[in-house]
């Protein structure tokens, strides 16, 4: 069977449906492959744009929060992807996620962060939130409660609380914990609770008004770790207003995060109207070339290598959690393509002493040109039709930046539309074949 | 001077602890001081075998006889530290048939069971050795849990009326008209121990006290020499580091050692879910400052997989150094810190110097601490006139009192198997009193390592705010993801007993010092585990960006404040959410 498109997108992370969509509004046939889960189930959901700045200089502290992302563009390091995309491609990258969405998430009304809490008990800077995040903005000047569950170690009510309170935020908050209405095993994970409350299992919902009724006092809104429901969210989360007659939010979490998983679902149903075809299940290991171009990428299937053919590629397999990036002790690779990852020769200058330091693998990646084509060593493009976007790409320490949800948009955005506008147009479709 | 003589132990290793354990079985009062954290010099840094004494078999046959007399000791008094995994001798084809015989002939003569076994019988108890693998020698090697085992010495010390300080650093030894009458130490901070529940701590931060004495054992181990320096007297031990490695997982069950005479690299240890790659031996001039060379974790990983091909591969999680506490009678004059001896030393510093009141102990290893500790008590109890005898080798330690208590705790306890058995095996008898009485739900807070609710609270209990203290009580935060998904749920236990901003310092102290390892192990599976607990610490919870760790105030005025901004309305308009509008 060939299977030929006119752009094909390896990896489903946000970086990858963001190009697989942009590819798909300039008219192109485009298929997206994925190997397993991504790397979303350990996002807390939020789409970060730029909440510090980073100098290049190890030396130099990260400037945060940032107020306004897009003015802080402009004093980002000169290897930073979002200067190869500019302003007008992080807007770009924010316009595709903002339409496939939809009212599912919030923040689109300003061109300011929001800060959000965080389940470590502080605020970060991010610029889309999920909408059951939104009545909980630390900018918001409301009495605040905070309830975190006896069974779950993730979240302690009682320290985040007084930790929110030292980040000098604009509102009087406490904590409280109780238990959850459902007997479950001690560490049930999140998940089988949200379930309990999407299914009102027990009266689950009613019965946890109640266990938080008793720490209400004069609290305007009231925060939970994200678990409130997962398919019937709206639902969980407004008939608990309704019982305490406050607001009710939720607070990100870390692995298994619900609102990542949410957001993953929301993507992948973009896709499917967009008519981007899905393959997922299956390793990307190689590919194949005429020299200048690449023309298919083989994928693992059971033990045979088959080819998916397109005239232009999209490379969004992720950093080095989703290993699109990969290393060994002496060196750092990019493993399907073999595209040139730049780094320092000793592996002990590939991190820093402190742990939050300028870790120059936070930064490992590839290097793009001017049209986000992976370079080599000699800043020639390796091909002329692979693009990278996300994770993947070097030049940019996200996680202090909170800008990794950012760069997957812009450039997921920009080597979309690339992509797809320079297919040949030409739906090939030999499906039929084999 | 009280009626009841009293003794001054310097050093919480496993010396010392065992030494205050002794002492105070005895009837002596002690009181013993350590710098840092229990463990926290070179008992904390090894790589946890229980020698059989098979690797001194046949350069220093009087150790390895102390070594099979302890190794048998421990089983009994300390079996919820032990794991008897046994060991091999592997012989590879470049391997000489000779040392080989001569292992086989010196384990039989220091009395350590040594058996024959063909490469496919070792093969068929170890399938990942090598193919080329000529023959392989079985001893009764096992694994050792260092910091259980000096918490357990320390506990039951403590128990017989000891007074144990941690953090308190020996700044001066005092001398008076030529006898060594006590110390002065320095009380450390610890990060808040305000409500006195941290019973190893009583000074205050920044305090010094002086604490008399009638006798000062210096067990200090490898810092031996920088006491003796306060006192006038030259202890001249020689330091010698070696480096760990740790795996992320048993590849192999069985302490498997390389049979040829000395040389680095040559053991592989399973300790509780990993494996530790060991070692080298090269002298260092300071104990706390020395280098830790990328090359040394290569040489442990490419030598080994000589032995264990698939160690080339596999993932390392983190590597740490340690330091001997080598001692020879400055006569011998060994150049190369390979050849002095293992033995230990009592330095009696009134027959040596002239300087009456104290000894030191040097030399030695983990597996005769008991040993060690004995023979100083014995010469303590004579220079004090106590007629005591020792009973530290057959009294158990606490948690290893009742073999009954080790039964299946999943039911006991509502834990899950793996969790149960993995409690029940670090707590030993003791699991009863922690998962028995604690009240509340009991919830797993380190995957990894299997620690629930009520381990960590139990070793909250014992260590205060020190959550390195709790990490190598419990295990928590030592495995695979080095603390990425536990390090905060740890600290989280530490509130309401003690506030949120103690609790917030002693997160950032136990997440550096785990960073401090994991760098040593940074390519391949851990350096993309690495990045994700960037990712989880950095970006989902934003601690590199705290404002409450800032000296900045926040401009919150200056953030969105929700798409209908009017203060007070947000909710009504914007955020609410409603049935009425659809579901997703």
């Amino acid at each position: 069977m060939a299977i030929r498109e006119d752009v094909l997108v390896v990896g489903g992370g946000i970086a990858g449906a963001t190009a697989a969509l942009a590819a798909a509004e300039t008219g192109a046939q485009v298929r997206l492959i994925s190997h397993k889960k991504s790397t979303l189930r350990q996002a807390s959901g939020l789409i970060d744009l730029l909440g510090a700045v980073v100098e290049d200089d190890p030396a130099s502290e990260p400037s945060g929060p940032v107020a306004d992302p897009f003015e802080a563009v402009d004093r980002l390091p000169g290897a930073h992807p979002y200067n190869v995309v500019g302003v007008e491609g992080i807007r770009e990258g924010l316009r595709i996620f903002d339409g496939a969405v939809g009212d599912a998430y919030a923040g689109a009304h300003t061109d300011r962060n929001a800060l959000v809490l965080t389940h470590g008990g502080t605020v970060k800077p991010t610029a889309r939130y999920p909408e059951s995040v939104a009545p909980g903005l630390a900018s918001v000047e409301e009495k605040t409660l905070l309830v975190g569950f006896a069974g779950l170690t993730d979240f302690d009510a009682t320290a985040a609380a007084a930790h929110l309170d030292a980040t000098g935020v604009p509102f009087d908050v406490d904590g409280a914990t109780v238990s959850f209405p459902v007997e479950f095993r001690d560490d049930a994970l999140t998940t089988r609770l949200a379930k309990a409350l999407d299914t009102d299992e027990s009266n689950a919902r009613e019965r946890l008004a109640e266990a938080v009724d008793d720490h209400l006092d004069g609290h305007e809104r009231v925060g939970f770790p994200a678990m409130l429901g997962d398919d019937e969210r709206r639902e969980v989360r407004a008939e608990l207003e309704d019982r305490l007659g406050a607001a009710v939010f939720e607070i990100p979490t870390g692995p298994p995060s619900l609102l990542g998983l949410r957001l993953e679902d929301l993507l992948f149903d973009a896709l499917d109207e967009a008519g981007v075809r899905i393959a997922s299940g299956n390793p990307a290991v190689g590919y194949e070339t005429d020299g200048g171009r690449i023309e298919s990428v083989l994928v693992d299937r059971r033990g045979s290598e088959v080819p998916y053919s397109a005239d232009e590629f999209v490379l969004a397999t992720g950093g080095l959690v989703g290993k699109g990036i990969d290393s060994d002790r002496e060196s750092v690779t990019e493993p399907i393509f073999g595209c040139h990852v730049p780094h320092p020769e000793d592996r002990y200058d590939w991190s820093y002493p402190e742990a939050f330091g300028a870790h120059a693998f936070a930064r490992f990646g590839v290097v793009p040109d001017d049209d986000l084509r992976p370079t080599d060593a000699s800043g020639e493009a390796e091909f002329a039709n692979l693009r990278a976007a996300g994770g993947v790409l070097g030049g940019a320490d996200t996680a202090r930046e909170k800008s990794a949800a950012g760069v997957s948009l812009a450039t997921g955005a920009y080597a979309g539309r690339r992509a797809g506008e320079n297919a040949t147009g030409e739906t090939a479709v030999e499906e039929a074949t084999r | 001077m009280s009626e009841t003589p009293s003794v001054l132990v310097l050093g919480g290793g496993s010396t010392g602890c065992g030494i205050a354990r002794d002492l105070a079985m005895r009837g002596v009062d002690v009181t013993l001081v350590e710098k840092g954290n229990l463990t926290h010099g070179t008992t904390g840094r090894m790589h946890g075998l229980l020698h059989s004494g098979g690797r001194y078999a046949v350069s220093d046959q009087a150790s390895a006889e102390e070594c099979i007399e302890e190794n048998r000791v421990l089983r009994r008094i300390a079996s919820h530290c032990v794991e008897m995994t046994g060991g091999l001798f592997v012989q590879r084809p470049e391997d000489d048939d000779e040392y080989f015989e001569e292992k086989l002939q010196g384990c039989r003569e220091c009395g350590i069971p040594a058996e024959v076994l063909s490469a496919e019988e070792a093969r068929e108890i170890e399938p990942y050795l090598a193919e080329d693998i000529q023959r392989a020698i079985r001893v009764p090697d096992g694994a050792v849990d260092p910091f259980r085992l000096c918490v357990a010495n320390a506990a039951d010390a403590i128990e017989h009326g000891a007074r144990v300080e941690t953090h308190a650093e020996v700044t001066d030894v005092l001398v008076e008209d030529g006898e060594v009458v006590g110390v002065e130490v320095e009380h450390a901070s610890t990060g808040g121990s305000a409500d006195g529940l941290d019973s190893f701590v009583h000074g205050e931060p920044g305090e010094t006290s002086e604490l008399y004495a009638d006798y000062v054992v210096n067990a200090t181990g490898a810092w031996a020499g920088q006491i003796g320096e306060m006192a006038g007297v030259e202890v001249a031990v020689r330091p010698s580091k070696g480096v760990m490695t740790i795996m992320n997982v048993r590849q192999v069950d069985t302490v498997i050692n390389r049979c040829r005479p000395k040389g680095d690299a040559d053991i592989v240890v399973p300790h509780e879910t990993t494996c530790i790659l060991g070692t080298t031996d090269e002298e260092v001039e300071d104990p706390e400052d020395y280098p830790e060379e990328g090359w040394e974790v290569d040489l442990m990983i490419d030598t080994l997989s000589e032995l264990v091909p698939m160690l080339a591969d596999a993932r390392t999680i983190r590597s740490f150094w340690g330091v001997r506490p080598l001692y020879e009678p400055p006569e011998v004059g060994s150049a190369d810190p390979t050849d002095i001896t293992r033995d230990f030393f009592l330095l009696d510093h009134d027959e040596r110097d002239g300087l009456p009141g104290m000894a030191s102990i040097v030399g030695g290893k983990l597996t005769t601490y008991r040993m060690m500790a004995e023979d100083i008590a014995d010469h303590v109890c004579e220079k004090l006139g106590v007629d005591a005898e020792c009973r530290t080798a057959e009294e158990p330690l606490p948690g290893s009192e009742d073999f009954s208590v080790l039964r299946d705790w999943m039911d006991e306890f509502g834990l899950r198997s793996p969790v149960g058995l993995r409690s029940a095996e670090r707590l030993g008898s003791r699991v009863d009193d922690v998962l028995g009485e604690w009240d509340g739900p009991n919830p797993t807070v380190c995957e990894c390592e299997a620690v629930t609710r009520a381990e960590i609270n139990d070793a909250i209990s014992q260590s205060g705010t020190e959550l390195n203290a709790v990490r190598i009580r419990t295990r928590a935060s030592m495995g695979n993801c080095q603390g990425a998904f536990c390090c905060h749920r740890i600290a989280n236990e530490l509130v309401p007993e003690y506030d949120e901003p103690t609790a917030r310092e002693a997160l950032d102290d136990l997440y550096q010092e785990r960073w401090k390892g994991e760098r040593h192990a940074l390519w391949g599976e851990q350096l993309s585990q690495a990045m994700l607990k960037h990712h989880l610490h950095a970006t989902t919870m934003n601690r590199d960006g705290d404002p409450a760790a800032s000296e900045e105030t926040v401009d919150f005025g200056a953030f969105d404040a929700g798409a209908d901004e009017e203060h007070g309305d947000a909710r009504a308009a914007g955020a609410r959410t409603g049935v009425a509008d659809g579901d997703s």
